[in-house]
């Protein structure tokens, strides 16, 4: 057993988290964009509504292989974008390390919103007027106001836009294929494993995911639970 | 002093209606809003407040908060505004609250000291009663030593009790500060307590206002006593007929002919009037 964990290859691991941390890191600074993004999702009464809520949750219900494929259209260096960036700063945008990050913000997009829009949404609305009658800006109020009040939305927001950017699979072998210490990742390394028959390390692999997955959760709950006790305390 | 005349087209739960109101206010003047659900008091305010907009003039002294070109956001007006359901940064300590408006420790302690809450200035918001929530609500409205403070119903989610300390604490508030104030109240006894003056909206439109003493108390002719009621029963006992009033919280028999139990309908609103030469006053205190 010992023998075939020292021989097991980590890589895919390494890979798998440096991806989920950047695009969490990304998406954070996207936080910055997406935070303006739902809380204007979350007051907004024009009817265009929907069409933002629908698109932003699109990656939740297209197949990964169709959302891979149109981010691989865009990005390649036959499209404006990919050819952009090829001209322009020398930087190739699929089967790459760099590729995948940019899709997974594509896909990890409404883990990121949906928190944050419900819970700017079950914010008493009565304590946002209160802060502009202080006199403070909608800045101030989402920063000092808003945000202390939804920690738990914003926990989740975080952790699950981490944990399911680990646990992506399709968008993966989309657009980084399966090249060794730049785009195979877990998911994908499982997946071969499998298709050569090589159970012993799918089951370790997939072992270490599934352990990896409930703690992420189990953490998330946890926190959730002691800051609405201490909400109840207070 | 404070005009307002404006328009806005409110859509109601039963009906369109066109909320229409030219007032003026003074300096210094206790004003209560009252009217029936849905007649435009919430919305005046939020007008006032700035979080809705309306066609029309508002001015305070001589700044202009609303009209054709110019909308002040209410970041820009000075006023302070009571919730009903308190609205308290709770993320905030009981002082952080009020320093968050403001960042003046004397004031803040000043305040917290004629409200009784100084000691309680480290504490969460949710861990205070109802009526201490709406004391540091209304320290904070205070904070920003508004020129106008605008209070929606502030004292309806309190027992009675409470509601009473709660009004001392207004009209001394109201006494050292010679703020302006609209409150939106429906409790007689409250607009009695505290108004200067009291305005009573229909829908949309002013359709009363004056002194408090003389817009509440309903008695007119010879009656001296008169109380709206809502018709709960008509029983017949033998010969005559008793009907069931109720009157606010307490219900009431009175003895009816037969002639009037005819005309009357159950769930119809009564008006019990009597004359009465030597009413008796007792106080029920324990």
């Amino acid at each position: 057993m010992l023998e075939v964990l020292s021989a097991l290859d980590f890589t895919p691991f390494v890979l798998s988290f440096k991806l989920a941390g950047l695009t969490t890191l990304i998406l954070f600074i996207l936080f910055i964009l997406c935070l303006p993004f739902a809380w204007w999702l979350s007051q907004t009464k024009s009817k265009s509504k929907p069409i933002f809520e629908a698109i932003t949750a699109l990656p939740l219900v297209l197949p990964p292989s169709v959302l891979g494929f149109y981010i691989l259209v865009i990005l390649s260096h036959n499209s404006p974008v990919g050819g952009f960036f090829d001209e322009y700063f020398g930087i190739k945008l699929v089967f790459n390390f760099s590729g995948l990050v940019i899709a997974s913000c594509f896909y990890s997009l409404p883990f990121m919103v949906q928190p944050l829009q419900s819970g700017f949404t079950s914010i008493n609305k009565n304590m946002l007027e209160a802060s502009y009658i202080a006199g403070k800006s909608k800045t101030q109020t989402i920063l000092r106001v808003a945000l202390p009040n939804m920690k738990p939305a914003v926990m989740t927001a975080i952790i699950v836009s981490f944990a399911h950017t680990v646990g992506e699979f399709g968008v993966v072998l989309m657009l980084g294929g399966s090249i060794p210490g730049e785009t195979k990742m877990a998911s994908v390394a499982i997946y071969e494993m499998v298709e050569i028959m090589d159970y012993t390390n799918a089951h370790i692999y997939s072992a270490i995911m599934l352990l990896i997955s409930f703690l992420v959760l189990l953490a998330v709950y946890i926190f959730n639970q002691k800051t609405r006790a201490i909400g109840q305390l207070r | 002093m404070i005009k307002i005349s404006i328009k806005k087209e409110l859509f109601g739960s039963q009906k369109e209606m066109m909320l229409d109101v030219d007032l003026e206010i003074q300096d210094g003047e206790f004003l209560a809003l009252s009217g029936v659900s849905g007649s435009g008091k919430t919305t005046l305010l939020r007008i006032l407040a700035g979080f809705e907009d309306a066609k029309g003039v508002i001015s305070v002294d001589d700044e202009i908060w609303l009209d054709a070109k110019t909308t002040l956001p209410p970041q820009k007006r000075a006023i302070g505004f009571v919730f009903q359901d308190y609205a308290l940064f709770n993320n905030m300590s009981v002082l952080q609250n009020l320093l968050y408006v403001k960042k003046d420790e004397d004031l803040a302690s000043h305040l917290l000291d004629i409200t009784e809450l100084s000691e309680l200035k480290h504490r969460h918001p949710n861990t205070l009663s109802g009526g201490q929530k709406q004391r540091v609500a209304l320290c904070r409205a205070m904070m920003g030593e508004p020129k106008l403070l605008l209070m929606d119903e502030p004292l309806s989610a309190l027992d009675s009790k409470m509601r009473t300390k709660l009004q001392s604490e207004i009209l001394a508030l109201h006494k050292e500060f010679e703020t302006t104030i609209i409150m939106v109240s429906h409790d007689p006894s409250e607009i009695y307590r505290l108004a200067s003056r009291v305005v009573v909206l229909e829908q949309g439109l002013i359709v009363n206002e004056g002194k408090p003493k003389d817009i509440l108390l309903k008695t007119s002719g010879s009656q001296k006593f008169s109380f709206s009621g809502e018709l709960l029963d008509i029983k017949k006992v033998d010969v005559i007929y008793v009907a069931i009033v109720a009157i606010g919280q307490q219900l009431v028999e009175v003895v009816i002919t037969q002639d009037e139990a005819k005309n009357l309908t159950i769930g119809d609103t009564v008006e019990l009037s009597t004359k009465a030469f030597t009413p008796m006053l007792s106080s029920t205190k324990q």
